[in-house]
């Protein structure tokens, strides 16, 4: 019951940041993408005020354990493979084309038209097609 | 707008927070595309409602704070149904493949100086640059 009340205050608290810092309005994610138009910096803003809280909580994981219990995640796999890079530019081409990435795209659901909706519907094929896609990549990444 | 920047900074901390109780709470990182794409593609089987509630919170919490904008919230969101399309089945393909997205890899990954995440933000925000100066600036469709 603790794991999931966590949960969605966690949840909410993150639709609520989106929210407010107006990263549900695509303008001002293909402002940030933007250098060579109308440059807005609000990202940079939003992306530093989540990251001060997350580095301190990082800390806080050293010599403790999750509240609920378990361990915390292990450490990060020092190595960069084709699945990271490929996964990430074709995410990054998604991002400029809408300006939505998926929190966002989850936080806007309600008001966010027919466009979000089919915006949301696409997310989901993509996802679901991704494990077949990435035996395909690592296939090819194996013949080079 | 000039107060556009205190609202992200605002909003970029709450973002921060609910990433907070998510790992020092249930000790997971919290990203978006991972909660999300564990529910589509069944790895995330063992943990359903703890990614069923996180998900309804992302979802309602703007439907309790949209009244508070008089005039209502315009996500300019683009009518083209094309590049609707393609763009979300990058988008949901990209971050599956990578392992992450914008919280998964930008804010958890790199506030925990991981080299993954910060090589991963690199890509994508690279990527995504230059798909607005081939689309906006040279083609003229977005």
């Amino acid at each position: 019951m603790q794991r999931l009340f966590l949960s969605l205050l966690s949840g909410s608290l993150f639709g609520a940041g989106l929210f407010i810092s107006g990263m549900t309005d695509t303008t001002k994610v293909q402002g940030w993408l933007d250098v060579f138009g109308n440059w807005d910096p609000t990202l940079a803003f939003v992306m530093g005020g989540a990251i001060v809280p997350m580095f301190i909580a990082w800390r806080l994981t050293q010599g403790r354990a999750p509240l609920v219990g378990g361990s915390f995640p292990a450490a990060p796999r020092p190595e960069m493979d084709h699945r990271l890079i490929t996964g990430s530019v074709l995410f990054g081409m998604g991002w400029g084309l809408a300006g939505l990435c998926p929190g966002p795209a989850i936080a806007s659901l309600s008001y966010n038209g027919s466009g979000g909706l089919i915006f949301m519907g696409a997310m989901l094929v993509g996802m679901a097609v991704a494990p077949k896609f990435g035996q395909q990549l690592d296939r090819v990444a194996a013949s080079v | 707008m000039e107060m556009d920047w205190i609202w992200g900074l605002a909003g970029g901390g709450l973002i921060g927070l609910g990433g907070a109780v998510f790992l020092l709470g249930n000790g997971r990182i919290m990203g978006a595309s991972g909660i999300l794409g564990g529910l589509i593609d069944g790895t995330g089987k063992s943990n359903l409602s703890e990614r069923l509630v996180f998900l309804v919170g992302v979802l309602v919490m703007p439907m309790l704070l949209l009244p508070l904008y008089e005039g209502g919230v315009d996500t300019h969101m683009t009518t083209n149904i094309g590049v609707i399309i393609a763009a979300g089945i990058l988008v949901g393909l990209g971050t599956r493949i990578a392992n992450g997205c914008t919280s998964g890899h930008g804010v958890c990954g790199i506030s925990r100086l991981s080299l993954r995440g910060i090589v991963a933000t690199v890509f994508y925000i690279l990527a995504g640059g230059l798909t607005i100066v081939l689309f906006r600036h040279i083609l003229g469709v977005i």
